[in-house]
């Protein structure tokens, strides 16, 4: 398909002076992240969202399963529910701290399996060439047929909704995004001269892949997972929007906002308010993802 | 040229199959077949089996996939086994409508994003570059399913001023009524493609604009906006493929606004096929996106081809 022509690179370190490489490379990159305001900041917040969801039961005096039909959809402001209270009498607070968890839960882990799984692949990929590339590439190229969001809603939607199936739907559909970045990163740095020193010097091809490769290329592909992290939790929110995700009567941000549809014509505002911390969230790891980029001078 | 044209298209072919067997293996993962539903549960074994053979279900693997890519393939989508109709007429309509959404939404979204993306790029470090820079990362990690709610309480339900679900008479939009009832489904697709657009012309452009070429230009004193055609040409591209890529998402992922704005497309006839378990129209859909998905590219990838020579090798 069309999209390698704009992946550029640049290998981590090459761009500081030659003798700062390892250690150095590092302290630098933790310098300039602390110089970033934005990022600094972004990730605070992120910390506090993680923190809160999961000291949830200290946030809250509420539980989030317990409603009362005489104080359903209540506006923001209400007594004792300072955000107000959604279509079933459920303090709207309390469910969105709580929701944070499976949220985040379906945002994070995604991504990290994918990065394992196509990570892995994308270097062998990239490391051994020829038929092995081919065949890997190849098979990609299939997945890469389907829209993102069409690949996770027809995976959810043939095998049945539910925390599990919303998972691998998510990993399927980040896997092949990965492996692409990791086998053009992977290519670009095995014709650098040193490690073909490496090589020449007897190394073998496991200790190369392991001290010269590996190192080399797991900046710029952490960086990537780290903006696809947005997208997932995006996606995986949409999936329970459609009723495909978490199954009620879970917290979680994409299938409040499912349910409160219908309340949408009696209290917009807390038909909407899931959503905020859908984009807040989002937008975060979004920002995060750009100031560890210019951070680590990478460019994809 | 078309050379190249035929080459990209005989790429197709293989992963056209491969795209085939992957949903021919989910059709089969799904939790139970189309015998299941037609079965009653108190049937006798002999009864079931017969229905079974005659669906073809007791055949091997690779006969049942063969069978079933050659009705594909000649258009025969198959009958929906909630509604009795053929799958095909009813998806036609729906794309229509989907079609109806994603085109006027590209169109918005790419030209906004290329016109900030550039605007951005000229005017580096300077305020205007930070304010559309925000506006395109907001635009990326808004979830448009949100906006498309959020958009709906404030016009809709709060402003009275323009419809909040469905497509009105339907058809071809001639009327204001018509109209009015796509203005909010399409600004909401147009975001992610605005956002993801205006982010990758930002970068080319800036790139582009550091090259010696461009100081070539302007040192032979042509005019700024003729230096902004060369930039611009150069910059389209990987720009123009990842609007490929775009368009593909919209039709893909027009699911999610659909069902916000209950708008009778593609999306809409996948939602109602997952609650009903309606195998048949789902999988053909979906099989159905990813064709077309496919073939966009190759479009994409021959249009490349024509603007930058240096593809065609």
């Amino acid at each position: 398909m069309a999209t390698d022509t704009t992946i550029a690179l640049a290998v981590p370190g090459l761009r500081a002076a030659p003798n700062e490489v390892g250690q150095a490379y590092w302290g630098n990159v933790r310098r300039r992240v602390y110089r970033d305001k934005v990022t600094v900041g972004v990730i605070l917040i992120l910390c506090a969202i993680v923190l809160m969801s999961i000291a949830a039961p200290l946030v809250t005096a509420h539980d989030p399963a317990q409603g009362s039909v005489f104080k359903r959809l209540k506006p923001p402001g209400f007594p004792g529910h300072w955000l107000g209270t959604d279509e079933v009498g459920r303090d709207l607070w309390t469910r969105m701290v709580y929701g944070g968890r499976l949220s985040l839960l379906c945002g994070v882990v995604p991504v990290f399996l994918a990065l394992t799984i196509g990570g892995t692949l994308g270097v062998v990929a990239g490391f051994a060439g020829s038929i092995v590339n081919t065949v890997i590439m190849r098979s990609m190229d299939v997945l890469y047929a389907f829209p993102s969001i069409l690949l996770a809603i027809a995976i959810c939607g043939m095998l049945g909704a539910g925390l599990r199936n919303t998972i691998l739907a998510l990993t399927v559909t980040f896997i092949p995004p990965i492996v692409r970045i990791s086998e053009s990163v992977t290519t670009q740095v095995r014709g650098l001269d040193f490690v073909e020193a490496a090589r020449a010097s007897g190394g073998s091809a496991l200790s190369v892949l392991r001290h010269h490769v590996v190192n080399n290329v797991l900046g710029p592909i952490l960086v990537y997972a780290t903006s696809l992290i947005s997208v997932c939790i995006i996606l995986s929110a949409g999936l329970s929007f459609l009723g495909l995700g978490v199954t009620p009567p879970n917290p979680e941000w994409g299938l409040m906002l499912n349910s409160l549809r219908s309340a949408l014509w009696v209290n917009p505002v807390i038909a909407a308010l899931p959503g905020v911390m859908i984009f807040v969230t989002s937008m975060c790891f979004n920002l995060m993802s750009d100031g560890l980029r210019q951070a680590m001078d990478v460019r994809l | 040229m078309w050379r190249y044209a035929l080459r990209r298209l005989g790429y197709a072919v293989p992963i056209l199959i491969g795209v085939s067997i992957v949903v021919f293996a989910l059709i089969k993962m799904a939790p139970g077949d189309a015998a299941d539903l037609l079965i009653p549960p108190e049937t006798p074994k002999e009864v079931a089996a017969q229905i079974r053979a005659k669906l073809g279900l007791d055949k091997p693997m690779h006969v049942q996939y063969a069978v079933w890519l050659g009705r594909m393939v000649r258009g025969d989508l198959g009958i929906s086994i909630v509604t009795n109709e053929p799958v095909a007429a009813s998806l036609l309509n729906a794309l229509g409508n989907t079609l109806m959404l994603a085109v006027p939404a590209a169109v918005l979204g790419f030209a906004l994003g290329t016109i900030l993306g550039a605007l951005a790029a000229f005017n580096h470090g300077t305020i205007l570059d930070r304010v559309f820079s925000a506006a395109a990362i907001t635009g990326v990690s808004l979830p448009h399913y949100w906006v498309g709610i959020v958009l709906v309480a404030i016009f809709a339900v709060t402003l009275n001023a323009l419809p909040a679900q469905g497509m009105g008479p339907g058809g071809i939009p001639r009327t204001w009524e018509q109209v009015r009832h796509l203005i909010l489904p399409v600004f909401t697709l147009s975001l992610i493609p605005m956002g993801v657009v205006s982010r990758l012309v930002r970068a080319n452009v800036l790139e582009i604009i550091g090259q010696e070429f461009v100081g070539a230009l302007r040192a032979k004193g042509l005019l700024d906006r003729r230096v902004l055609v060369h930039v611009m040409k150069n910059a389209s591209p990987s720009v123009m493929a990842l609007m490929g890529l775009q368009l593909g998402y919209l039709l893909g992922g027009s699911i999610l606004v659909e069902t916000v704005f209950n708008w009778p497309g593609s999306g809409g006839l996948m939602n109602l096929a997952i609650f009903r378990r309606d195998v048949p129209v789902l999988s053909a859909t979906i099989l159905t996106i990813a064709a077309l998905f496919v073939l966009i590219n190759i479009a994409v990838d021959v249009l490349q081809a024509a603007v930058d020579p240096r593809i065609r090798r």
